[in-house]
């Protein structure tokens, strides 16, 4: 069953169409790939999802909610959350502190209760802390709690900002090139790591990813992006031998020599 | 040649910064000015004093900026920094001599001349002032070299000592009010300035408890940590309550005047707190700041005040309308400007700040808020007959305004709510994609810091018992925002530590009350150069993470054992 489509989502900056009527569905606890190069609309995408643009036409459905028009702060209530192309953590918080803010969403304390300092708030504090802690050694950065953000190395400052995604908890998690600037054992760790969350917490996981290595191993369905359309959609071994996204990635001769 | 310029370099380069100073100083008038005063009767006055802390730091500059190359090399170049730092001097008083300078600088008299040369004439006082350079030069280099605790303590009682000669006039009548001490005031202090041996037994006696205190601090803090949890626990307590006894008795010993300064620090406590949560932890740049400030003080004084005739309230009575309009006002200002960012948020709220200012000042609105003349005949504040009129007793209402602003901010700091502003001062589109309502988040940043201001404005209406729209322009928002700044953004004693010096240090010295500004902006400048971060920057929170992690360990965590990472 998907979890979320798109309908013939259009996305227009000015004059470019950066997304066209696309369709797409993403099964439920999926691995799902989206590729395609440079300006091909996946990040676009991305943004259209999570709220931060508004697509012109067509739907985005999410277990039976529209995602359309809703703001990001409402959207990763629903249940989706995502990290980013280039890291953006809070750098001047600590990594502790950008967990509680992927938290957020799920604490109830306000304005009153803070400064009162009810018992309800104080629990929800505590109890926030050492959720923060528990992902934290989930993705393996136990005793860096009080470290900022920016101070961390890069292979840690990526795997916060994965903790900080789930701690909102999602159903739905968006990875935008996870292994990025990665060598080629920290690109196999991601990618234990990537189907082990799928596994271990039940999610569904769609990223946007440029080494073909992840892509073919990990991902059950993967759709080829070109100028904003569709042109592929199938398995990996489907798109490996697909004519179009040979040419699409490679130009017109080498999809001839392909085949 | 180029090898020696290298090496040379860096003494020069901080000699020049050195000597451009030295030299505006001379020519604005600060160092003839500041020579009025003597720090040691006698022997050093706080213009000589300026020039020589000017001349060391810049020669510690330089042998800091040259450690890596061997002491010969460091001293070589805070000698050379101090010597063109005294050479810029000798140029000054020689083009002086040719060419009469004081068509375009007031200031460069004869007068100047001769205090720059130790009223040494001439001839001789050139080669001197540059051996007094050369002198600055060598201890900087000196000093830089010597141990960190000596380095420390003889800082530290020096500096002690120039702080007791410029705040002289306040300390000699304060400590001289009290019978057995005023012995103390006057072996300490001559006439004007300190005594030779009062500054030296001053000094003696701070490096002395400075080295003991060097020595068993650490002893100290062992202690303290081995000590159980509820013997420290009292100990933090005994500490606060003896703190907040400080407090209290404060006024009664310090005296009319220092409790009056130490009110208007009290009122930019309170102000800059506000402000600090807007600016520090949500970033949100407020120029127009001080119109909350004016609402609350007019909120009070329309209430109160029975020239007007409209209520006739107590100040009591009027205090939860002037927060609450205050509040309202900041959504206000908030809502129009809720999509700015940075300089075109400053912009924005600057208007807002004259807009306020121009109502009230407004012929227009005249018969309600008073026009131009104000409004007069605010009661006194009072519990119970116990009315805060004097400086004295509103420093007891402005204290307890502090300790409950102080507290909110505190509880707010690593709350919910001060991680979601902090996030959006970090990354506004992020913060929002992790569930945080930007609209609702920065209203209550901006009702929350205009609730402050209003709080703070109604106290002033107060003690001052009237209310004119001068007192409120766009300065004030200034100031604000400076000792917010030179504290350090985002912290609470980097507030209290920044209103202090600059709020209180120039209430201090009234008599050099034109330099004001000039101090501001080399101050900001200075503290951007040098400690970014502000006089007492935020702390990092160091939790306890210790039950945290150990109560994770055995609950049902997602074991990372299938993944590598």
């Amino acid at each position: 069953m998907a979890i979320l489509s798109a309908e013939k989502m259009t996305k227009r900056f000015g004059g470019l169409l950066a997304i066209q009527e696309l369709d797409i569905a993403i099964i439920e606890n999926s691995i799902h790939s989206i590729i395609g190069p440079n300006g091909a609309g996946k990040t676009t995408f991305f943004n259209c999802v999570t709220g931060f643009y508004r697509p012109e036409e067509g739907r985005i459905n999410f277990n039976s909610h529209n995602l359309v028009g809703l703001t990001p702060d409402r959207v990763v209530r629903l249940g989706i959350a995502r990290t980013y192309q280039n890291i953006r953590l809070f750098p001047n918080l600590t990594a502790l502190e950008n967990i509680l803010v992927g938290l957020h969403s799920h604490l109830k304390a306000g304005f009153f209760g803070i400064v009162v300092g009810l018992p309800s708030t104080r629990h929800e504090e505590t109890e926030a802390s050492k959720e923060a802690v528990r992902l934290l050694n989930f993705v393996r950065l136990e005793g860096k709690e009080d470290l900022l953000a920016k101070n961390l190395p890069y292979g840690d400052q990526r795997r916060l900002e994965i903790a900080r995604a789930l701690a909102a908890r999602p159903k739905l998690l968006l990875l935008d090139e996870p292994t990025a600037g990665m060598n080629p054992r920290e690109t196999q760790e991601m990618m234990d790591f990537i189907q082990h969350l799928r596994d271990a917490l039940g999610i569904t996981i769609l990223l946007i990813e440029h080494q073909m290595r992840v892509v073919m191993g990990i991902s059950e369905t993967v759709t080829v992006l070109d100028y904003g359309k569709k042109i592929a959609e199938g398995t990996p071994d489907e798109i490996k031998s697909n004519p179009t996204v040979i040419e699409a990635y490679l130009g017109r001769g080498s999809a001839a020599e392909a085949r | 040649m180029t090898q020696m310029e290298s090496l040379w370099r860096h003494g020069i380069k901080t000699g020049f910064i050195g000597a451009v100073t030295v030299v505006l100083l001379a020519l604005i008038g600060m160092v003839e000015a500041f020579s009025q005063r003597d720090i040691i009767a006698g022997v050093i006055s706080m213009g000589h004093a300026l020039l020589l802390v000017i001349a060391i730091f810049m020669g510690y500059i330089a042998a800091k900026r040259t450690a890596l190359s061997g002491i010969g090399s460091t001293l070589i170049n805070s000698v050379v920094s101090g010597v063109i730092i005294a050479g810029s001097l000798v140029l000054l008083i020689l083009l002086g001599s040719w060419v009469n300078l004081r068509s375009i600088f007031m200031n460069a008299s004869p007068a100047l001349y001769s205090l720059l040369t130790f009223g040494i004439e001439f001839k001789n006082g050139w080669t001197f002032l540059l051996l007094a350079g050369a002198l600055c030069g060598l201890v900087a280099g000196l000093l830089y070299q010597s141990f960190p605790t000596f380095r420390r303590i003889l800082i530290t009682s020096l500096s002690s000592v120039i702080i007791a000669g410029v705040l002289q006039d306040m300390l000699r009548p304060t400590l001289s009010a009290w019978g057995p001490i005023s012995v103390i005031s006057d072996w300490l202090f001559s006439s004007n300035g300190l005594s030779l041996s009062g500054a030296i037994t001053l000094c003696l006696v701070i490096a002395v408890i400075l080295f003991i205190w060097f020595q068993k601090r650490d002893i100290l803090r062992t202690r303290f940590s081995r000590l159980p949890s509820s013997g420290q626990r009292t100990l933090r307590m005994a500490g606060y309550v003896l703190l907040v006894g400080i407090f209290l008795v404060l006024p009664q010993v310090l005296g009319l005047f220092l409790s009056e300064v130490l009110t208007i620090v009290g009122l930019y406590v309170l102000l800059g707190l506000g402000l600090n949560i807007v600016v520090g932890y949500a970033g949100l740049l407020d120029l127009g700041y001080v119109a909350f400030f004016a609402i609350g003080a007019y909120v009070t004084a329309i209430l109160t005040s029975p020239e007007l005739g409209f209520f006739s309230l107590t100040f009591w009575q009027a205090l939860p309308f002037a927060v609450i309009l205050g509040l309202l006002s900041g959504v206000i200002l908030g809502v129009p400007v809720l999509k700015m960012r940075g300089d075109y948020l400053a912009i924005a709220t600057l208007g807002f700040g004259e807009i306020i200012r121009i109502l009230v000042l407004s012929d227009f609105l005249r018969p309600w808020l008073g026009g131009a003349q104000g409004i007069g005949r605010i009661p006194k504040a009072s519990i119970g007959g116990y009315e805060f009129a004097t400086p004295q007793q509103i420093y007891y209402l402005i204290l307890a305004g502090c300790a409950f602003v102080i507290f909110i901010s505190l509880r707010l700091k690593d709350s919910r709510l001060g991680r979601a502003w902090k996030a959006m001062r970090e990354d506004e589109d992020v913060a929002q994609a992790m569930g945080i309502n930007l609209v609702a988040t920065k209203l209550l940043a901006f009702a929350t810091g205009a609730g402050f201001s209003a709080l703070s404005g109604a106290i002033f209406a107060s003690k001052l018992s009237s209310v004119y729209p001068h007192s409120f322009n766009v300065m004030i928002s200034i100031n604000i925002l400076c000792l917010i700044i030179v504290g350090g953004m985002g912290s609470i004693p980097g507030v209290i530590v920044g209103a202090v010096a600059l709020v209180g240090l120039p209430e201090l010295l009234r008599e050099f009350a034109e330099y004001r500004l000039l101090v501001y902006g080399a101050a900001l400048v200075a503290m951007m150069l040098l400690r970014p971060e502000g006089l007492w920057p935020e702390v990092l929170h160091l939790r306890e993470l210790q039950d945290a992690q150990s109560s994770s360990a055995d609950s049902e965590t997602p074991a990372p054992s299938g993944a590598r990472i």
